[in-house]
């Protein structure tokens, strides 16, 4: 059903992704389906890379990481922003389309009264795209 | 389907340190084991992450409430040791200040015409990340903006008539008129060329000089070096790795308390400006309510735009500020004395240049006053302003090369404070000699803007896009302030979470307010203009860094 999957990765906190991880590789196992990780980074230098470079080498090892884990292909897809903090949705919302997505899967909380200010980035990127989109929220018990 | 190539940038393979791939094109990294925010404290109070370095973070917030506690108590106290401060820092150490401010001009316009305005911020291959249009229109409402607004008419008619009232002295020899250089005594024509070319050296070459110099080394540092965007970076060549200890500290603590003070004591001031202006044109009682609410508005405004960040927010609300100044000076060269205007700025620009080494001389000055009260403060004023303004260009300029950044930042927003100052002080003055109409000259500073405008055709509309105006460049200074203050104390990063820069707007606004209703504005002012100083020093590291650095970077074809 789903023939490429993207998935948002932040690789300066990759312990609260670890859960939606798992549930990509068990969707692209079932649907036998590309994955795609995005990334974004500032265009200054950052804790995760000093230049848009490098970041994209560490995510391309860490796709290569995974696809060891689920045996799926992967493909990697670098955003290079000068504001990312701010830019985030509506940067991943125009990667969905340049890729080729047509499952997003992401990490996201679980609502709260400050998402009237700022809205949670996997509730604005399901908003405001065609293709189908996975939230994964932390489980009580994580 | 396997790995898409299309999704991979190409992969230059030159290296910088250590196998870190170099930015878009060859350029020189420095070699640093520091991982950019290694000393930072992550938490999630209350839910909301916060990612902070904690040294800078917390010694300049103890600092800034300090600071506000004791001005707001000891207020009596305070108010003289400030201005016993600032008068030792103008009256004897003015030659440094103007000495330094030479020294960061005259680098910043040799380098142009250098074979190192090749070097390309970011990379050899490096695009740039905003047009030219928003690109400038930042460099512009960061850098002046509201000074334009509130000098533009009362500076150049301020000159105007010290240099008619002569050269007077006092009784120990020293002169007491506030007149530049030699004053013009009676000479009309004299007075005027006088009084726009002093006007245009303090928002001309030097001030812009000073940003270039911060600016440009700070991209060079953060985008071709890959040190953090902090002012520590640019200390890299004299302390090397001392500059993720203390000393960088201190640096980064000092950039925060100028950055934040300057905004705020700004911030005050320009709502009692704005008060002015609507109190004059609608009658809207100028009251303390009135400036709380406007503050409250000013800060609203500047966080909406913080959520939108730096290309939806700060960038459309500067375009939008560029297209309104450029519509209120069309229309004072129309309506006012179109001709003198034109034939004014050749001849304020000739003038400019003659007088310039006059002007800018260090030493030996008979205009004390003027050389000490007006130059050496403003600079002062520029420099401590400097690390914001300078931290917010570098940050939008990657993708320049060296001489479009310089060329950009000091010789476009230096012609275009010509045509400012002569399109709103030869009106003005034109309405004082040659129509008899003093209004201008009686008013208070604030107003004179207003009161020049009201002799114009369309008074109500142009003075209510002038209100505007002064608004819309605070609300842009508060929210690219907000967004420094938030990278100095997140150790560099500009991905920290974003309720840290809400967090900053909303000091900024409460300081503002607080210092506004309990007094010591005026005395917070001069301590942050105190910051000047030993930013003078820090800039003069930056002017070696900078040649350093660039010496170092491969040029572009």
């Amino acid at each position: 059903m789903f023939k490429k999957i993207m998935v948002p990765v932040d690789l300066a906190h990759l312990d609260v992704i670890e859960p939606s991880l798992k549930i990509v590789a068990d969707q692209a196992k079932h649907y036998d389906a590309e994955v795609c990780y995005v990334g974004i980074t500032a265009t200054t230098p950052g804790s995760v890379a000093r230049t848009p470079e490098e970041f994209t080498q560490k995510l391309e090892a860490f796709a290569q990481e995974r696809a060891k884990v689920h045996g799926q292909p992967v493909s990697t897809h670098t955003i290079v922003s000068p504001d990312p903090i701010a830019d985030l949705d509506d940067d991943l919302i125009e990667a969905i389309d340049e890729v080729g997505a047509d499952l997003v899967v992401m990490p996201t909380h679980p609502p709260k009264h400050a998402d009237v200010i700022m809205p949670s980035h996997g509730g604005k990127v399901a908003t405001h795209t065609k293709a189908s989109v996975f939230l994964v929220r932390p489980r009580a018990d994580d | 389907m396997a790995q898409d190539p299309k999704d991979k940038k190409p992969q230059e393979p030159n290296t910088g340190s250590e196998g870190i791939p170099a930015p878009e094109g060859a350029v020189n990294l420095i070699d640093t084991d520091y991982v950019i925010g290694q000393d930072n404290i992550t938490a999630s109070p209350l839910g909301i992450n916060v990612d902070l370095h904690g040294k800078v973070f917390l010694f300049s917030a103890i600092v800034i409430m300090l600071f506000v506690v004791v001005t707001l108590a000891l207020q009596d106290q305070m108010e003289p040791i400030f201005n016993a401060m600032f008068s030792f820092m103008t009256t004897k150490l003015g030659w440094f200040f103007l000495l330094g401010a030479n020294v960061f001009m005259l680098l910043a316009l040799v380098l142009i015409f250098t074979p190192l305005g090749k070097v390309r911020i970011g990379g050899a291959d490096a695009t740039p990340d905003f047009g030219y249009l928003g690109w400038f229109s930042m460099l512009f409402a960061a850098g002046m903006g509201i000074g334009l607004m509130f000098y533009g008419v009362s500076e150049p008619l301020g000159h105007f008539g010290t240099a008619m009232g002569g050269i007077s002295m006092g009784e120990d020899g020293v002169r007491t008129d506030w007149a530049p250089l030699g004053a013009a005594a009676g000479d009309q024509a004299g007075a005027i060329d006088l009084s726009m070319a002093a006007t245009i050296f303090h928002w001309g070459l030097h001030p812009w000089g000073a940003y270039a110099i911060v600016g440009l080394s700070l991209a060079i540092f953060a985008f071709n070096k890959g040190l953090p965007l902090t002012m520590r970076s640019i200390f890299y060549p004299i302390l090397g790795e001392r500059i993720w200890g203390w000393p960088g500290h201190v640096i980064d603590i000092l950039a925060v308390f100028a950055t934040l003070f300057g905004l705020t004591t700004s911030l005050g001031l320009g709502a009692t400006q704005a008060a002015g202006g609507l109190n004059y044109l609608f009658g809207i009682p100028n009251t303390e309510t009135t400036l709380v609410i406007l503050i409250l508005g000013i800060t609203l405004v500047a966080l909406g735009s913080i959520l939108l960040g730096v290309d939806k927010g700060v960038q459309r609300l500067s375009q939008l500020n560029m297209v309104l100044a450029l519509l209120l000076l069309l229309f004072v060269i129309l309506v006012g004395p179109t001709l003198l205007i034109a034939t004014g700025v050749v001849d304020n620009l000739l003038g400019y240049v003659k007088n310039l080494p006059a002007l800018s001389m260090p030493f030996g000055r008979e205009d004390a006053n003027f050389s000490q009260g007006w130059t050496a403060f403003y600079w002062a004023w520029w420099i401590a302003w400097s690390p914001f303004v300078g931290m917010f260009i570098a940050r939008v300029s990657r993708g320049r090369t060296v001489r479009e950044f310089l060329i950009s930042v000091l010789l476009v927003p230096t012609l275009a404070s010509v045509v400012w100052m002569t399109a709103f002080g030869t009106t003005a003055i034109d309405q004082v000699i040659n129509q008899g109409i003093t209004g201008v000259q009686d008013a208070a500073l604030e107003l004179q803007l207003f009161t020049m405008l009201e002799h114009l055709p369309l008074s109500a509309i142009t003075s209510f896009i002038g209100i505007v105006l002064v608004i819309v460049f605070f609300i842009t200074s508060s929210d690219s302030g907000s967004l420094v203050i938030d990278s100095i104390t997140a150790g560099g990063k500009v991905d920290a979470p974003k309720p840290q820069r809400i967090f900053w707007a909303l000091i900024e606004g409460a300081l503002a307010i607080a210092l506004l209703l309990g007094g010591g504005l005026a005395a917070l002012q001069t301590a942050a203009l105190t910051t000047g100083l030993p930013f003078t020093l820090v800039l003069l590291v930056g002017c070696y860094g900078i040649v350093k650095g660039l010496m170092s970077e491969p040029r572009s074809k």
